[in-house]
């Protein structure tokens, strides 16, 4: 036996133990050991280098994209991470800041104010409605925070689509607020102390500087007594209430954060685009952003970049039939790398996968011959390589493909139940079935396909992994 | 339409007439039955998990596919192989055991293993589900329109027939909706109140862990609560079909919000509450679309949740939930 160190006066063995609970592997906590502005300067280094080293003006583009993604997943952060207030409304906020720059500069109304007056009365005004929105939900469950807020995100999307005719009862003269579901167009670019920013080039910088005031911003506030006030209202709100810690105005200061940021990356957008649509602002792109804050980690300000990072370029990745077959089958070998063990057990899933392909492949040439002749969607060099390896069938490949879309979901369910060999031997019809899918049906809807995906995402990821990529899991005591 | 609004302030001249008071009275409690059965799911659902399942606004859209799924393969409404007394029950009850089934997988597949998560977790995978649903919708159906076309079923008699007299005039099909409505809900509650399941549904709802040390199978009650929900969210898919013609893959986004509000104005857990709501909630939208505004009822309904919550929290027949540490 061996002997036991006496408990050190002052030191709490849950504390003292804290680094042998810790979790990740060896590179996760390389990462870690690196200190956090260490880790944003080097970020920040490596993008502004983006500019410089591609002349592409779609690449630079997706950089804007990916940025304004980030300094959204971390106005979320704020809400869901920080303080765990479901706040679905949250893409209503992006679309009042970008609407309300589109009003206060552009010809629609003809007032052109300035990015340096315009961006803080976003800011301020995007708070005081995240307010005005919190103040009913204020003494209530989180749940119906949550329900709130989807609703008025509902409601801004079926204001800003009607808001070109309002009329009050018994005026019969319409107002045209938001020009309906035309948009307003041709707005100003921002506009600092006279100077334009005009190039896209420049509009990455100033998305960068951004994000840089963002996150520097929100390193002091969470590490602030406010940070970790947030922090104790999210883990249990009760006993951070006993605490004498001010729940409430917590909360809606919490609500107001987001919103601001929101407010704030939506007048950004709007100049970067030069226009804002009432499309923009609905419920696939708070799904998006959510997907990036849930795989990110919620929480953590470098999870949530990551997460912005992958989702974005994966989703960009994903238009093209080609690229996505690449992303296709590397996740799938990738992750099977990553998670099967032994290696028995996965070369028996790659061996099999691919034996299992041929046969099949073969038993359909040879009894429906039709069924093999069908042609891929873009065609480089994977799509024809499985040529002979999945079926595609040549006729009715739309119907086929929705009823083996139906069957794939019942057989990955199927598979959350079985365990050990089982698992592995039924995983091989399963991804067959998956290539089948993806290779007759969503390479060919790209758009539906990423929505599908980002659902599956946040599903998955709640049940296997709810702290994210860099997020820390709670630790439940007792 | 729009030559319709170019009118000027007389876009209704018949709008304060009891006819038109009537008709939307009428409008409102068929609205009013949908979402009432709507809401009875989320009710149900809440009182036990205290889980808010977004995704039960898509469970009612598969509802609605599955009736016009078997509308469908029993021929379509031109030339249907059985007659209507015969049909309407047999897509009612498709559509029912469809939706209970999709409800009872979701719930086994998505929120039993977070059961014991923090409560933003199953919140999410909801999300999650409701918007993975809605996507699969629309590449299984692809985004068109699906038409039920009731108005060919049996050469439109759903809508001639009914009860006209004087300013009262209701089609078939909305007495159909209203009393199959009632129906359902007499039959939920007598089921609620009098069977041992019922009675094992209360217990849990009131508090889950005494429940399962009382011997009940909490599990098994869960299950049961999801199936009866879906299944009234799927009957609502339907109805809605058979009123409203259209069926489209984002039809449960709209209707599972003013469910939810509707569960919340009526106090949420509570089953005649739901009811209540709906009602309230069907009758409000259709008296704003008619006398106020026919593109921003949303935002009346919306403003009716807000006051609720300010004003009673609890809404009409809900328990103040005294919080014990």
């Amino acid at each position: 036996m061996t002997q036991q160190a006496p408990p050190r006066i002052g030191v709490d063995s849950w504390v003292a133990e804290a680094d042998e609970r810790r979790e990740g592997g060896r590179i996760r906590q390389m990462f870690e050991r690196v200190p956090p502005s260490a880790r944003f300067g080097a970020f920040l280094f490596a993008a502004a280098l983006v500019p410089l080293l591609s002349s592409n003006e779609y690449v630079i583009r997706v950089g804007v994209d990916t940025l304004i993604f980030s300094l959204l997943a971390l106005g979320l952060n704020v809400v869901v991470g920080f303080s765990g207030l479901l706040d679905l409304g949250y893409i209503a906020f992006y679309g009042f800041g970008a609407y309300m720059y589109a009003l206060i500069a552009s010809d629609k109304f003809g007032i052109h104010w300035p990015a340096e007056a315009a961006l803080p009365v976003i800011l301020l005004a995007a708070a005081v409605v995240g307010l005005l929105l919190g103040l009913p939900s204020r003494r209530l469950l989180g749940d119906y925070l949550a329900i709130v807020t989807l609703f008025f995100g509902l409601a801004f999307v079926t204001f800003v689509t009607n808001g070109n005719r309002l009329t009050l009862l018994g005026h019969s003269r319409a107002v045209d607020l938001t020009s309906g579901p035309n948009g307003i167009s041709d707005l100003d670019p921002l506009d600092f102390f006279g100077q334009k920013v005009v190039s896209i080039q420049a509009y990455f910088y100033v998305s960068l500087v951004t994000l840089a005031i963002v996150v520097i911003g929100l390193h002091f506030t969470v590490e602030s007594r406010t940070g970790r006030a947030w922090k104790a209202l999210r883990e249990d709100p009760l006993a951070a209430e006993t605490m004498s810690i001010p729940v409430n105005r917590l909360k809606l200061l919490a609500f107001a954060f987001g919103a601001s940021i929101a407010g704030a990356t939506g007048a950004i957008t709007a100049a970067v685009d030069g226009a804002v649509f009432p499309d923009s602002y609905d419920t696939p792109l708070l799904i998006t952003v959510y997907a990036m804050v849930i795989l990110g980690g919620a929480g953590s300000l470098s999870g949530v970049i990551l997460g912005a990072l992958t989702i974005n370029i994966s989703l960009e990745v994903l238009r093209d039939a080609n690229q996505a077959r690449w992303l296709f089958y590397s996740v799938i070998l990738i992750s099977l790398i990553a998670k099967v063990r032994p290696w028995k057990k996965l070369a028996v899933i790659l061996g099999g996968l691919v034996v299992f392909g041929f046969a099949f492949h073969a038993l359909i040439a040879a009894v429906w011959p039709a069924g093999t002749r069908g042609q891929a969607a873009g065609g480089d060099v994977i799509g024809r390589s499985v040529q002979d390896w999945v079926i595609r069938p040549e006729h009715n490949a739309t119907l086929i493909g929705n009823y083996a879309f139906v069957a794939l979901i019942a057989c990955v369910l199927v598979l959350t139940l079985l365990h050990g060999w089982w698992r592995a031997l039924f995983l091989i019809p399963t991804l067959y079935l998956a290539a089948f899918v993806w290779e007759n049906r969503l390479d060919f809807e790209p758009s539906t396909t990423r929505l599908i995906i980002l659902g599956a995402l946040l599903i998955v990821l709640m049940n296997a992994r709810p702290q994210g990529l860099l997020g820390t899991s709670r630790v439940e005591i007792g | 339409m729009s030559a319709a609004r170019s009118g000027g302030p007389h876009l209704f001249p018949a709008m304060w007439t009891w006819d038109f008071f009537v008709q939307e009275l009428v409008n409102g409690l068929t609205l009013g039955s949908v979402y009432a059965l709507i809401a009875i799911g989320y009710s149900m659902v809440y009182g036990i998990l205290k889980l808010l399942n977004f995704a039960h606004g898509e469970v009612y859209m598969i509802g609605a596919f599955v009736g016009y799924g078997v509308l469908v393969v029993c021929g379509g409404a031109a030339s249907p192989m059985f007659p209507i007394y015969l049909l309407l029950p047999f897509m009612f009850i498709a559509a029912m055991i469809g939706a209970g089934v999709l409800g009872v997988v979701i719930e086994r597949f998505a929120y039993r293993p977070l059961r014991n998560a923090p409560r933003i977790a199953p919140l999410i995978t909801a999300l999650g589900v409701s918007f993975f649903l809605q996507n699969s919708a629309l590449l299984l159906f692809t985004a068109d329109f699906r038409s039920y076309n009731t108005f060919d079923l049996d050469g439109g008699a759903l809508f001639v027939k009914g009860i006209h007299y004087g300013a009262l005039n209701i089609s078939l099909i909305r007495i159909i909706v209203i009393v199959t409505t009632v129906a359902l809900m007499v039959a939920l509650t007598a089921f609620v109140s009098y069977t041992r399941v019922g009675k094992a549904m209360r217990a849990t709802a009131y508090d889950r862990e005494a429940a399962a040390m009382m011997g009940i199978d909490v599990d098994r009650v869960i299950v049961i609560a999801f199936f009866i929900g879906s299944a009234l969210a799927g009957a609502a898919g339907v109805m809605v079909g058979l009123v409203f013609q259209r069926v489209y893959h984002f039809m449960g986004f709209g209707a599972g919000l003013k469910g939810f509000t509707a569960a919340v104005v009526g106090g949420i857990g509570s089953i005649p509450g739901a009811m209540l709501g709906g009602m309230f909630i069907g009758l409000a939208e259709a008296f704003a679309t008619g006398y106020l505004s026919s593109t921003f009822y949303d935002l009346i309904v919306f403003g009716i949740l807000i006051v609720v919550l300010i004003v009673r929290p609890t809404g009409l027949l809900g328990k103040a939930d005294i919080k014990k540490v």
